[in-house]
């Protein structure tokens, strides 16, 4: 159970509580500038709140070593940044720095979590010479190769086409069916109804809906918190929205 | 992917007893072993080579740790003032006359390159960002080189402003087995805390943000940064004066055949470092040039200017 309890960060977030299921796929929305990417870097011990705590199965966050956190916890964030012209496989490794175990469990993890993804033709590739989409997915690969019970991610969809963004909410939604929690923070409001075990509106630092899509993200919702007056139309899990 | 560390230590093996060959008198190898040569070779070239592979693998384990750490190929280990501060020391020391007092120059060298850490850890403080830290860093280096610059302008007498402009071009000539002394065990603790920095780096490789979800503690890495760099820059400096370049050029060397992980390239570059001063200062000892010898430190800057400048072309024809 990852919990955050009456977080509050002045001007940022105003008092946000919040208990994450593991197992679950959960989106966090919102306008720009509500606090999503804040709310995420604390659930991932990263920003300190001023008061309210992060929890992890009840302990304090802020309180554990620093990588006994970062086991438990993947984060991903929204700058896909790769400094050095490394291999698919040697960023799939530095996932593993946490761990200081030896370099056979090391090679397993990140074998795993190249399978996983997809990636083992592309082992040896530099990331420089990756599309997208493919870059995507060995950044993904690098937190699963750490693998946390925990992965937060910090919009890993903005910058792919609409079919890369199914591909990894496939392999995301795969994590959680293998009983890790998925914490997403999306802007594609339609691919958080329709793809989001749960999802969390936040507004101006305010948590403002928690709930199943239908729910949290309804029109009179929608209308409040971005201004806009949209409707649903489809099937649920095929919803799109009519602006 | 090839192995760079033992072909380095190979051609290090091989260049290090021919370097000792060179020099205004030639030795041959085949020959007996004259007293004259045989003293040449003990008191003079022997302690030589050895600091030109101190002062090369300093220099090139600590450029490799900067630019793993500010993420930036053209990063230099100047850039965080502490070579300039040891300089600055070293200038006090002629301008206030203890220079000709044995011990004063590479202590006055090393108070200067303390003084640098202490400030760049106070500025440092809780917070744990690269770009803060590193303005602070680059203040510093402009206030120590704004400092020379008035110690050198204010200089007592003009013997006394030669000897600090001949010293600041940095050079070899004429050292001895007293400063290996001071350098060996600077330069090789500062480079068992770079590599003790490597995880660090490794994980800053992914941005500041996901490098602490990894577990990284900014704090702990600024502070081996700091005193790796502070080791071996500041007892290179109280040696041999200000050498730039290597450590900005030899990481590049390197880089091509490592796995791009910055903690598999301090060694390395450490190795190559030395291996690229030791052949610079022996081409300067041999070069025939009127009026005495090719100082090291221009020497490297004659070759590390263009280096940058091809550097810079590849980079930006890269980002096209």
């Amino acid at each position: 159970m990852l919990a955050a309890e009456s977080l509050v960060l002045p001007g940022r977030l105003h008092g946000v509580s919040l208990r994450l299921r593991p197992g679950e796929v959960t989106a966090i929305c919102g306008p720009n500038g509500a606090g999503k990417s804040t709310l995420l870097a604390c659930l991932a011990g990263l920003t300190l709140p001023q008061s309210g705590a992060a929890l992890l199965d009840g302990a304090l966050l802020a309180a554990m070593p620093p990588e006994a956190r970062a086991r438990a916890i993947g984060y991903l964030p929204q700058v896909a940044e790769v400094a050095w012209d490394v291999s698919v496989q040697t960023l799939a490794g530095l996932g593993r720095l946490p761990w200081r175990t030896g370099a056979t469990e090391d090679a397993a993890a990140v074998d795993a979590a190249l399978t996983a993804l997809d990636l083992l033709p592309l082992a040896y590739r530099p990331v420089t010479q990756l599309s997208g989409g493919e870059r995507a997915r060995a950044l993904l690969a690098r937190v699963l190769a750490g693998t946390p019970r925990w992965l937060l991610a910090d919009e890993p969809l903005a910058s792919l086409d609409l079919a890369h963004q199914l591909a990894l909410l496939a392999h995301l939604r795969a994590c959680a069916a293998a009983g890790m929690g998925v914490v997403l923070v999306l802007h594609d409001l339609a691919l958080a109804m329709n793809h989001a075990d749960r999802v969390v509106v936040l507004d101006h630092g305010n948590l403002v809906a928690d709930g199943p899509p239908d729910l949290a993200l309804s029109e009179p919702v929608l209308a409040q918190v971005w201004g806009v007056n949209a409707r649903w139309l489809g099937e649920p899990g095929q919803r799109a929205l009519a602006v | 992917m090839t192995r760079p560390i033992p072909l380095l230590l190979a051609a290090l093996a091989l260049a290090l007893p021919l370097s000792l060959l060179a020099g205004r008198v030639w030795i041959d190898p085949t020959a007996p072993l004259g007293s004259e040569a045989a003293l040449i070779l003990a008191e003079l070239r022997l302690p030589r080579a050895v600091l030109a592979v101190l002062l090369g693998a300093g220099l090139g384990a600590a450029g490799a740790a900067m630019q793993g750490y500010l993420r930036n190929p053209l990063a230099d280990p100047g850039l965080f003032g502490i070579a300039p501060s040891a300089a600055l020391g070293a200038v006090l020391s002629f301008w206030t006359g203890w220079a000709s007092a044995g011990w004063a120059l590479p202590a006055f060298a090393l108070a200067g390159a303390a003084g640098a850490m202490l400030l760049l850890t106070l500025i440092a403080g809780r917070n744990g960002g690269v770009v803060l830290f590193t303005l602070a860093g680059m203040m510093i280096a402009s206030l120590a080189g704004a400092l020379m610059s008035l110690a050198i302008s204010l200089s007592p007498t003009p013997f006394a402003m030669s000897e600090i402009v001949t010293w600041l071009m940095g050079a070899l000539t004429d050292r001895s087995w007293r400063e290996v002394w001071i350098a060996a065990p600077l330069t090789l603790a500062g480079i068992a805390v770079l590599r003790a920095a490597g995880r660090g780096l490794d994980a800053l490789t992914l941005g500041e943000a996901a490098a602490r979800s990894l577990g990284l503690d900014p704090r702990r890495l600024q502070l081996l940064l700091v005193l790796g760099v502070g080791l071996t820059v500041g007892g290179g400096v109280a040696v041999a004066g200000i050498i730039g370049f290597v450590g900005l050029m030899v990481p590049h060397f390197v880089r091509p055949f490592t796995d791009g992980r910055p903690s598999r390239l301090i060694v390395p570059s450490a190795l190559a470092g030395a291996l690229l001063v030791l052949v610079a200062d022996c081409l300067c000892r041999v070069l025939p040039l009127a009026g005495g010898e090719l100082r090291l430190g221009i020497a490297l800057s004659l070759l590390g200017a263009p280096f940058f400048l091809h550097l810079l072309l590849r980079l930006r024809r890269e980002l096209v």
